[in-house]
């Protein structure tokens, strides 16, 4: 599997996510500026990493959307290719026209960062397969803007065509509440595009990789992506 | 356009803080009238907060070395030795008086300053931690300040893309009108590869790098160096704006031009600006500095000299860089986006000259205005000491079932959940201790190695006993460390008191300085950095001694590391150290029974040491399960935090020969609580026998409540409830 992590400037989970694609697939992935107007040749994988690009001054993602790479990361989608953004990144995908809807302040209107469990919604994507459907799983989230809202169509036809990724939930899997952390609509804490090939998510899969720090339910997002592109390649 | 510069009169130069005696020692140094340029310089160089004038004498008797000690205090950040080639560069600072006027932005420069320091030195930070002091929740102010104050510190760490491990937040009264915000940043580096700001080679361009200068945060230093009065609001043109962007992006670059060997000295730019950095970086290196300030990146035009020199705009570097890799490093800074100006040169004639639009608008000699800075010996008085109370004087008010409830839920010992999940803590994906225990552990790297760090005072002794108090900081500091399993390897302060020039709060200097030194040697822990913080004082009422002490202990193996939490039913409690109840300014005391009274207890160093090795040796060894120092709210507090963090209960059985109330919540130093298999307390017991440590078996681990004796059962969720809520509720409450 090829991966290349987007640096934007301030860009800062990119090593985070580039020592769990390394730990998935044992090769280390390649770094792309955000001025850069290709992606590496043979590029499977385009990962969008958490953090504040541009220092979020203006909304969310709103100018990384806008950045030359991202002319690439399009076409790259639009082939087929798979995109991860994780956190900024799903802000960015967002805001680049990739993903539908936007991420808002959250309700309490304070940043979270804490462990947070999530429903996976269906096993059966290049992202997914190594969970099983319905399982609940333990990854962090640490955002300011992570309260998904979208109109009433998209969010039926994201519904409706199996496009939510993942739903915040309590420990037993349960949905509602105070087990929303942000207010997201439909307790979406990630969705798909409409071919499947480009997922964004608020959660940081890539910091629950090791037993010593927190657990490793964040494992099985990158696997499946190893295996996926295994398969294909 | 030149505009006419103001004319120096006894009031100027009473605005720019510089007393009568003080102006002619300069008149006499430089044999003329200042400039007005020359005026602001002296005031930047000469204040409390810069030259350390009232401090120096006192901070001279701190041990400052250890073989392991690569910097002590004088530069940016201390740096330690860590093995393999690693160095850890760490530093605490305050950023008091900007914090109390506008706090997000006041929290956030004190965030972005520190972390500046440490990668100034060519270190990565890794982690941050702060300590912060407010008044008391009931002072209308309050719960503005803790809010800004704490979306600050998140607003800056969280988007640099540092964790924020660890802290400390209390509330009193005396910080009502004058809050405290520390912070420290802990960073790694090769010890092979530190920079230093002394500069070298004569001719040698000098480079500013990174955001622009504007007029922000002029005189701030100054401001640092007085006490407030009642119209502290007027200030906030002084405070600063953090950006935290620009300063990650600085970060980026300057390791990047480091890497490539671009650089010869740095120096960045915090209080006192340019005027600070540049003195410094040709004074350590006996050189001559000459600025030309029509190269300076300004935010605006028309900037005067006077302005450019004591602008305390962010995120802003002064380098020596190679001449041979000037380029190469100016592609770097341009990449990143960031300002990149030669403003000046290294001379040979000691001398440092400002030159502005064709004229010279500062010429003074460069050593002297460091090494001549007011030294002074301010009058002192020991603070009296208080009586020792006897706990069969301190009647009980309710049961001590009622009382720990109580005392897990006040401001000060209550979850600061509600603080530390608006820090991201989890970037970078190596913290292995997270908030909420004794000290964070870091993982270097992939490990096996890690780092443990640690905030810790207990102004409350310091205020009864500053020399015991000073020593009580330092002790729980190297406690709660060594209750992770590291050893600790050196500390840095961050000393806040009140009015030097009152005898009385110099004394408290004085003592705890005392106790620190005093604690620092019998521990090996010596003072690799720090910062003092005088003026502490609002409408004449200083705020409680709080000498802040920040921490660093090494793991040898992040595997092999203790947690507070319970992690088995049946298990045996063990307690290691001993307790005669001593409740004299003990949280539940104070908390319980409204009284602040007595002397604080003891710190016997023998002890703290033996029984801190000992618990260090069973963690390494794998011998134990569980451990926490004992502190505020004494064995009780602790055992419900274990219990709490668990979600496992405890039976805590009677001491003979102790009152039930001094026995569960007197304050004793040098304490641990351990749980263990019955296996492992066997042994423990043994090696304990033989290395005449004092052990006690106190309880089991049991149930889903904590029984202390001869009282009712705490549900757990009753524990819970109490210690997580009181928080968000003060914070929810419409101010």
């Amino acid at each position: 599997m090829k991966a290349a992590v987007i640096l934007f400037p301030g860009s800062n989970r990119e090593n985070d996510v580039v020592r769990a694609i390394r730990q998935a697939t044992g090769k280390q992935p390649h770094i792309v500026w955000h001025g850069e107007t290709q992606l590496p040749a043979g590029t499977d994988l385009v990962v969008l990493p958490g953090g504040f690009s541009y220092g979020d001054y203006l909304r969310c993602g709103a100018i990384a959307g806008r950045a030359n790479v991202m002319d690439a990361v399009r076409a790259h989608a639009a082939r087929g290719g798979l995109v991860l953004g994780i956190c900024n990144g799903f802000q960015i995908l967002c805001e680049g026209g990739l993903l539908p809807g936007v991420l808002m302040r959250n309700r309490d209107l304070r940043f979270i960062c804490k462990m947070q469990h999530l429903k996976v919604e269906r096993a059966d994507t290049a992202f997914t397969s190594a969970y099983t459907q319905g399982q609940t799983i333990k990854v962090a989230i640490a955002h300011g803007e992570g309260n998904y809202v979208a109109d009433d169509e998209t969010v039926r036809r994201l519904e409706g065509d199996g496009r939510v990724a993942f739903r915040y939930c309590d420990a037993n899997g349960h949905l509602g509440g105070l087990a929303n952390p942000n207010g997201s609509l439909n307790d979406i804490a990630g969705i798909y595009s409409e071919k499947m090939n480009v997922l964004g998510m608020m959660p940081h899969p890539e910091n629950l990789i090791d037993p010593l720090v927190g657990g490793i339910d964040g494992r099985g997002l990158f696997n499946s992506l190893s295996n996926s592109l295994a398969a294909v390649a | 356009m030149v505009r006419a510069e103001p004319e120096i009169t006894p009031a100027l130069v009473a605005e720019h803080g510089l007393k009568p005696d003080e102006y002619q020692r300069i008149l006499k140094l430089i044999g003329r009238t200042p400039t007005f340029t020359e005026l602001g310089i002296f005031s930047a160089m000469w204040n409390e907060h810069c030259s350390y004038k009232s401090s120096r004498l006192h901070l001279k008797t701190l041990p400052t070395k250890a073989p392991w000690v690569i910097q002590g205090p004088g530069e940016n950040a201390g740096v330690i030795d860590i093995g393999d080639g690693d160095a850890c560069v760490f530093k605490m600072e305050s950023h008091n008086h900007p914090s109390f006027i506008e706090p997000y932005q006041g929290a956030t420069t004190g965030v972005g300053g520190i972390l500046r320091d440490v990668f100034t030195m060519g270190a990565r930070p890794i982690a941050c931690l702060n300590l912060l002091r407010f008044g008391s929740p009931e002072h209308a102010k309050t719960r503005h300040l803790v809010g800004g104050v704490v979306a600050g510190v998140a607003g800056y760490g969280n988007s640099f893309g540092v964790p924020t491990v660890g802290g400390s937040v209390n509330f009193h009264t005396r910080y009502d009108g004058n809050i405290l915000v520390n912070a420290m940043a802990v960073g790694l580096a090769k010890t092979n590869e530190i920079f230093y700001a002394k500069a070298s080679g004569i001719g040698r361009p000098i480079v500013y790098l990174g955001s622009k200068t504007g007029r922000d945060g002029i005189h701030g230093a100054t401001m640092a160096s007085a006490s407030f009065e009642a119209n502290a609001e007027e200030k906030r043109p002084t405070v600063q704006v953090g950006d935290p962007f620009s300063e990650k992006l600085l970060l980026e670059a300057c390791l990047e031009i480091m890497q490539k060997g671009c650089v010869i000295a740095i120096q960045d730019m915090g209080a006192a600006g340019l005027t600070s950095s540049a003195v410094e970086m040709g004074a350590k290196g006996d050189l001559g500095i000459e600025l030309d300030l029509d190269a300076i990146p300004c935010r605006e035009p028309g900037m005067t000299a006077y302005e450019m020199m004591l602008s305390e705009s962010q995120e802003r570097m002064l380098m020596v860089l190679d001449p041979a890799k000037e380029k190469e490093a100016e592609d770097v800074f341009r990449k990143w986006g960031l300002d990149f100006a030669i403003v000046g040169k290294t001379t040979d004639t000691l001398r440092f000259v400002v030159k502005h639009q064709g004229e010279i608008k500062a010429d003074l000699p460069i050593k002297e205005l460091g090494d001549e800075a007011p030294l002074y010996d301010r009058p002192h008085v020991p603070t009296p000491k208080k009586p020792v109370l006897k706990s069969s004087d301190i009647k009980p008010p309710v049961s001590n079932a009622d009382a720990l409830i109580r005392l897990v839920s006040t401001p000060d010992n209550c979850s600061k959940r509600w603080v530390w999940e608006q820090y991201d803590h989890l970037i970078l994906g190596n913290s292995i201790q997270q908030p909420g225990g004794d000290a964070a552990v870091v993982r270097i790297g992939d490990g096996p190695k890690g780092l443990a760090m640690c905030t810790d005072v207990t102004q409350r002794y310091c205020e009864a006993d500053p020399v015991e108090g000073g020593k009580q900081a330092v002790a729980e500091t190297w406690r709660n460390l060594t209750a992770t399993g590291a050893l600790p390897l050196a500390l840095t302060d961050n000393l806040n008191f009140g009015n030097p020039e009152k005898p009385e709060a110099m004394g408290q200097f004085v003592g705890c300085v005392q106790g620190i030194g005093e604690a620092a040697r019998a521990l090996d822990f010596p003072i690799v950095s720090g910062n003092v913080s005088l003026y502490n004082e609002t409408q004449g009422r200083g705020i409680l001694p709080t000498p802040s002490i920040g921490g660093v202990g090494l793991v040898d193996n992040i595997e092999h590391t203790a947690t507070v939490a319970f992690k088995a039913e049946g298990e045996v409690i063990l307690l290691v150290g001993t307790t005669i109840g001593w409740l004299g300014q003990s949280a539940y005391l104070a908390d319980v029974c409204g009284r602040e009274e007595g002397a604080p207890p003891p710190v016997d160093l023998v002890a703290e040491r033996a029984n801190g090795d000992f618990v260090r040796g069973l963690i390494r060894a794998q011998q134990v399960t569980a451990v926490h120092d004992l502190s505020d709210g004494g064995l009780a507090v602790a055992i419900a935090e274990m219990a709490m963090a668990g979600g496992i209960g405890a039976k805590i059985e009677a001491a003979s020969g102790l009152d039930a109330h001094a026995w569960l919540f007197g304050e004793d130093q040098a304490r641990y609580v351990l749980t263990a298999t019955v296996a492992q307390a066997k042994i423990i017991h043994d090696l304990a026998a033989k290395q005449n440590i004092p052990l006690t078996t106190i309880g089991t681990t049991q149930g889903k409540s904590v029984q202390l004796p001869n009282e009712t059962a705490i549900a757990l969720d009753t524990l819970s409830h109490a210690h997580e809520n009181w928080l968000p509720n003060y914070m929810a409450h419409a101010g």
